[in-house]
């Protein structure tokens, strides 16, 4: 049962990656990204990380791509017309991007992947919560970086207001 | 669950972190004509964790579990990044006033990369080194973007930030592989686990996609490309800034990454980095020689010195670290002084950057052109200059570990690269100007800069001693 | 369903990130492309966490959700910022440096 629904996510997310470089219009690309977002919350839930997938339908799904949206209909860009110049490119990057691809698959289909390092099984996980599980640790092991992205934040927000005030 | 607050080994950034606080605050309260205070407030914060950094010299702190550490290393690139940091905010006190950008924020932004930089060459914990790495750069971004008006300095901002959060989503694929391959992003356990178990296909793969994120980072090729669009859109000072600050911080992280972590995967990362080395030192100075623009050709110098500093790192051992950050400080002096020397001869507004444009530089302003021809010197690796006896070391490094085929395409390089190194010096000594130069006023803070940068140069090349046995001093151990 | 599933999932949509990136030209696109890759990044994070039975790889996904967001913030502010400047986003055609 579980597998079929990872198949189907994935099959939905792959889809919809797809459309979101294939497409030429930014609003289309911008609703598959939103797909993309849900899907993989899906695939969260059957990790047994219900607190990512909340969070990522709400941050990715909810603030990152409005944001994306809003900048699209502000700027009404044009939809874009193809591919200029730098034609020698294309098949350059196709062949880099391919090639890592092909490696990433082949190696990790082969490759023996680590067992169990800690005791936090599913079951444990369900048992004393997913957000009190990530949140001791954010607390306490993780504090550092935690207070790290509230400065990064605050960089964010002062960079943004540079360049969006008028002169 | 133990909270390990020893908030002592994250002094120095956190004084940092604390004058940007300030810088921030100023900037609203203080009326407009008195914002340049907030130059001198930063420029104190530096110092302060500059002196703070000195004195943690010696204790090997660690804090937070492990993810931080203020050893030898860590703390010479703080010093390091520290010095580029302060000789950029002096290069700035004039700049953003005759290019009318916001005082405040430019300083603030200023600090949180330097915030960042300091995270990115103490931490010891790949997720610590990520976010030091956004923490550096996304100010950075803004500040390549930092004149609006200029619709090339825009451009680069874009450049740099998509360029950027590609190279970061490749680090941070890196990272997860790591993870997954080892169960930990702590340098020593990674290191330990690697040692303990059979050989990780997954751990390698992470460290491929870990080195494609530094090589972008530290501009190597074939990850160069945005290097010299961006140098040459963004403002001058912030170029300066960047093409050292950044430098001194990403191969601190790298080199800490690969030696503390990866040294069992070394027999795969050494010849591969060698290669690059190769290519980078090769492609980096040819073409600097077709440049006419100087910002370009330095930005294309920057690419040939990653190049000689990589060397070290596949050098690996005490030498090569050690000589990594004599040579990062020699061509921190050296770059931002010649970068000074640019912003000393632009007038007002109008810059200087052509080749042409500094013809007859030696008849209107004799001292700015000796300071330059000094650094140019250094840069292109002539005795008794900082930049000889780095490449000295570094070089000695390669040859005492084996490598002593790569010292030499390195010498090649050095010999390439004299040439280009000696045209604007050509240009300033023999050639007539075609205009008149008005006579002009070199701002008291960038001669301090030009004073400081010859003086260091001068002094490391002659009596480098003291500094490299600071430098190799208890390395990484 | 092991661990290699998600893996490969999370390689093939980096993979499909990487070539929006280095074939598109408008920036809005490319940089949903780096958001592509930065989810498929989550996945491998979410994904050995799982099977290494560790917590680390989701407070990993918390920090890096925030990252994302900043980064966009600003991202987009530099967008705007250009086209607000001139009337097109398309890296090439604004680019007067040419490399």
């Amino acid at each position: 049962m579980e597998i079929i629904v990872f198949y189907l996510f994935a099959a939905i997310a792959v889809i919809a990656a797809l459309g979101v470089v294939g497409l030429r219009n930014p609003v289309y690309a911008a609703l598959c990204l939103a797909v993309v977002f849900v899907s993989f919350a899906g695939l969260y839930v059957l990790l047994s990380a219900p607190f990512i997938a909340v969070a990522q339908v709400m941050i990715y799904a909810g603030a990152i791509l409005i944001l994306f949206v809003f900048v699209i209909m502000l700027l009404s860009p044009p939809v874009d017309q193809g591919e200029g110049a730098l034609k020698w490119q294309k098949p350059l990057a196709l062949g880099f991007v391919g090639a890592l691809a092909v490696q990433l698959v082949l190696v990790l289909a082969l490759a023996v992947l680590p067992s169990a390092r800690g005791s936090l099984t599913p079951e444990v996980i369900a048992q004393r919560g997913d957000v009190q599980v990530v949140g001791a640790a954010l607390f306490s092991d993780y504090l550092l970086p935690f207070e790290m992205t509230s400065l990064l934040l605050l960089v964010a927000i002062v960079g943004v207001i540079v360049l969006a005030k008028k002169r | 669950m133990n909270l390990d607050l020893n908030l002592q080994v994250i002094a120095p950034a956190l004084i940092v972190a604390l004058s940007l606080l300030l810088v921030l605050l100023g900037e609203v309260f203080l009326p407009a004509s008195q914002r340049r205070w907030l130059g001198y407030l930063a420029l104190i914060g530096l110092l302060g964790a500059a002196v703070v950094a000195a004195m943690l010299w010696g204790a090997n702190l660690s804090g937070f579990g492990k993810m931080v550490v203020a050893d030898a290393f860590g703390l010479f690139l703080t010093l390091i990044i520290l010095l580029g940091a302060a000789l950029s905010v002096l290069l700035a006190f004039d700049f953003v006033r005759a290019h009318q950008l916001d005082t405040g924020e430019f300083f603030a932004l200023v600090l949180s990369a330097v915030v960042g930089m300091i995270g990115m060459v103490t931490a010891t914990d790949l997720i610590v080194i990520f976010l030091a790495l956004e923490l550096l750069s996304l100010p950075l971004y803004v500040l390549a973007a930092f004149k609006r008006a200029d619709k090339r300095s825009l451009e680069a901002g874009l450049k740099y930030f998509l360029l950027g959060a590609f190279a970061s989503a490749f680090f941070l694929y890196g990272i997860a592989f790591v993870f997954g391959g080892t169960g930990t992003t702590n340098l020593g356990r990674i290191a330990a686990v690697l040692g303990a178990s059979p050989r990780s296909d997954v751990a390698l793969v992470g460290m491929g996609l870990l080195g494609v994120g530094f090589a972008f980072k530290v501009a190597l090729v074939p990850f160069h490309w945005w290097t010299p669009d961006v140098y040459e859109g963004a403002p001058t000072v912030v170029t300066a800034f960047m093409s050292v600050a950044v430098k001194a911080a990403a191969f601190g992280a790298f080199f800490r990454v690969f030696l503390v972590a990866l040294p069992e995967l070394a027999a795969d990362w050494r010849a591969l980095l060698a290669v690059i080395a190769v290519l980078t030192m090769t492609l980096g100075n040819v073409a600097a020689l077709l440049q006419s623009n100087v910002k370009r050709m330095l930005a294309y110098s920057s690419i040939a010195h990653a190049g000689y500093i990589l060397i070290a790192l596949v050098a690996m051992g005490v030498n090569g670290a050690g000589s990594a950050l004599f040579y990062l400080l020699a061509y921190t002096l050296t770059n931002l002084g010649a970068f000074g020397a640019v912003i000393a001869l632009s007038d007002g507004t109008r810059e200087r950057l052509e080749l042409n444009d500094f013809a007859g530089v030696a008849k209107a302003q004799p001292l700015v052109a000796a300071a330059l021809t000094i650094l140019l010197l250094s840069l292109a690796g002539f005795p008794p200059f900082a930049g000889f006896t780095g490449k000295f070391f570094i070089f000695g490094a390669a040859v005492e570990s084996g490598w002593a085929w790569l010292a030499v395409i390195g010498v090649l390089n050095s010999l390439i690269s004299a040439y280009f190194y000696l045209r604007p010096v050509v240009q300033m000594y023999m050639v007539e100007p075609a205009g008149g130069w008005n006579r002009l006023r070199v701002a008291p803070f960038v001669a301090f800069v030009l004073a400081i940068a010859v003086i260091g140069v001068l002094a490391l090349g002659i009596v480098p001693a003291p500094v490299i046995a600071l430098a190799s001093g208890g390395f990484l151990k | 369903m092991t661990v290699h599933h998600f893996i490969i999932l999370s390689a093939i949509l980096f993979s499909i990130g990487a070539v929006g990136v280095l074939l598109r030209r408008n920036p809005l696109i490319m940089f949903m492309s780096i958001e592509l890759m930065l989810n498929a990044v989550n996945l491998a994070f979410v994904g050995f966490s799982r099977f290494l039975q560790l917590v680390d790889g989701q407070v990993f996904v918390f920090l890096i959700l925030t990252v994302a967001a900043a980064e966009v913030a600003v991202g987009l502010a530099i967008i705007v910022a250009i086209f607000r400047a001139r009337d097109s986003v398309d890296v090439d055609e604004v680019s007067d440096l040419k490399g």
